[in-house]
């Protein structure tokens, strides 16, 4: 099985919402105090790869289009047990839509060459986009499943649980294909010490838009079909009114009272 | 581009039923449509949706294109973008509007893609810049933390709208629409990705997204237990139990009763949330709510800043008395 999972490099999802700040100027977010991470959908995304490397044999490699992309933060997947990573490292590649990423990556797929699966998170923390691994499949022609929590492969096809809001589907699905996986897939596994030794020594391979043949002018902001106008954060009113009382008992039954006044209950 | 014109809204349906985002697209549609001076029309697509046109119609759709074929019963990705796109090279419209459901998040950008356009999901806000006649698409992003306006270059604009985000259009039986069949010459060969098995795994009670009262439980719950507490209050307010992604990751409660971003979006009268800190991630899906009320032992957790009323305390401790005070308030 040759299986080719996309991560992104974000700014951290789970730092404390004070410290997130956008620049109006530039229209992008930062956090304060916090390390970019692997974007969490991404690290299902490896999750899913090992587990069918293990059930069926075979090589991971790990793809990660950005700028100023951390080695120790985008070595995860190798440390995790990829392969192979190749960065797609560029000013030429970023600032673009879910259209303009996902051409760089299925130029770069083309150009890894053999894939039975391409995987990716089901959406990035960052984006909440929930469109690359969609348009990777259109871009190549090949069929996708999306929000997949759990994997199993047949004889030139998946057998796959796509999750929706009453259950999951099972869905049969010609290989090669496009996944977009889930968290109920199941917590991604830690990196062991061998691990990161191994990561420590790979190298990545950097691929720039002339190694993959594309014309910049298709890639990054320039390629884009949807352009951001404005970023901002929403403002929040924030009155509550804190109900108390001599002891948490009748705290809650001030409250029940509070709300039956109200006409809430 | 100058050729497209009109918005299109994928009606879908569900247990031949119209899904609540099928009112809802075609509220915001009409509103689009009438700033654009353009036609609003529907599309069905499935196996018996005939019988759903005139309630399409009813609810505003001037034409109603109408795909019913076995094939479609259930939705499968292929088949249903092979339709899409034969209505769209009929139609050409400048907007195309689909629900962020399970379908919707599929559908939405393979379509938009396979029209050589792009997406925008989740939208809670859309409305047509007066300057030039583009639709202005607000979404999320940063699991809530900010919002974005995005415009599209290419046409059509293709958008999934959020539960619950928009005003749902009202029927007017009076209105009549045109109903125009679409044969997109499915075969079985149309499936690429095969649906084999649905499984259900539905709460009993009250549906989470119809309920009109949630109670939902955080990490601060601690367990399987903790949350039988919270369904005593759900059952008595006739409501339906959630939880945060944590209690829903460690198996306390199934996946699908998570609500969040990623999870259900919630809209109820009143939202009681129990030992949960308030991420954006989880606002995300019950900001909507009418009333939040909160229970937290840490004044500071951003729960409070969202909700309306709040008690700071031991969820173990006022959760029991607030349930006897409401069963006793409820029976006097």
């Amino acid at each position: 099985m040759n299986l080719i999972v996309c991560v992104k490099q974000v700014i951290d999802p789970e730092a404390p919402p004070a410290s997130f700040k956008i620049d109006p100027a530039t229209n992008k977010a930062t956090v304060q105090g916090a390390a970019p991470v692997i974007d969490p959908y991404g690290e299902y995304a490896v999750e899913a790869s090992l587990k069918i490397k293990e059930a069926k044999g075979g090589k991971v490699t790990a793809v990660c289009l950005g700028t100023a992309l951390q080695r120790e933060v985008v070595k995860k997947p190798l440390s995790m047990g990829a392969d192979d990573l190749v960065l797609l490292e560029d000013e030429a590649y970023v600032n673009g839509d879910t259209w303009s990423t996902a051409s760089a990556l299925a130029a770069a797929i083309k150009k890894i060459g053999a894939y039975d699966i391409i995987l990716t998170g089901r959406e990035a923390s960052d984006t909440n986009a929930g469109q690359v691994g969609p348009a990777i499949a259109e871009i190549l022609g090949i069929p996708c499943a999306t929000i997949v929590k759990k994997i199993e492969i047949l004889d030139g096809k998946a057998r796959v649980e796509r999750m929706v809001a009453d259950g999951y589907e099972v869905i049969e699905i010609p290989l090669p294909c496009v996944l977009t996986i889930t968290n109920e897939l199941g917590e991604p596994r830690y990196p062991t010490i061998k691990g990161i030794m191994m990561a420590k020594r790979k190298e990545p391979i950097v691929w720039k838009p002339a190694d993959l043949g594309v014309d910049a002018a298709k890639l990054g902001a320039s390629g884009s079909r949807a352009k951001m106008a404005k970023l901002f954060q929403p403002v929040k009113e924030g009155k509550c009114e804190i109900i108390g009382g001599d002891t948490p008992e009748e705290a809650a039954a001030k409250l029940a009272m509070r709300l039956r006044e109200a006409k809430v209950l | 581009m100058a050729d497209n014109m009109g918005v299109l809204v994928f009606c879908e349906v569900t247990n031949g039923k119209l899904a609540g985002s099928a009112a809802e697209g075609l509220g915001i549609g009409k509103q689009l449509a009438a700033s654009l001076g353009q036609e609003l029309n529907a599309v069905l697509i499935g196996s018996g949706v005939n019988a759903n046109a005139d309630m399409v119609a009813s609810l505003g759709a001037a034409k109603v294109y109408v795909a019913d074929d076995p094939i479609l019963k259930d939705y499968q990705t292929d088949p249903y973008i092979q339709v899409l796109q034969k209505v769209a090279a009929e139609m050409k419209p400048a907007i195309l509007i689909l629900g962020q459901s399970s379908v919707g998040r599929d559908l939405a950008p393979r379509i938009a893609f396979r029209l050589g356009s792009s997406a925008t999901l989740d939208c809670i806000e859309l409305a047509i810049d007066p300057a030039g006649k583009k639709l202005l698409m607000t979404k999320p992003v940063y699991g809530g933390n900010a919002r974005a306006i995005f415009t599209s270059v290419t046409m059509p604009q293709v958008v999934t709208i959020r539960t619950k985000a928009m005003t749902p259009a009202q029927p007017d039986p009076s209105k009549k629409g045109q109903v125009i069949k679409v044969d997109a010459g499915l075969t079985p060969d149309s499936v690429k990705a095969k649906l084999v098995n649905k499984v259900a795994q539905q709460a009993e009670g009250v549906r989470l997204e119809d309920a009109a009262v949630v109670v939902c439980g955080g990490r601060g719950i601690g367990g399987a237990e903790g949350f039988k507490q919270l369904d005593e209050l759900a059952k008595l307010l006739k409501g339906a139990t959630g939880a945060s992604r944590p209690p829903c990751d460690n198996g306390w409660l199934p996946q699908t009763q998570q609500i969040g971003l990623t999870g259900k979006i919630v809209a109820p009268e009143l939202y009681i949330a129990i030992a949960l800190s308030g991420s954006s991630q989880h606002m995300s899906g019950c900001s909507g709510s009418k009333t939040i009320v909160a229970i937290n032992k840490d004044p500071e957790a951003n729960i409070f800043r969202e909700a309306r009323f709040g008690v700071v305390g031991d969820w173990k401790k006022i959760l029991p008395a607030f349930t006897a005070k409401v069963k006793e308030l409820l029976a006097a």
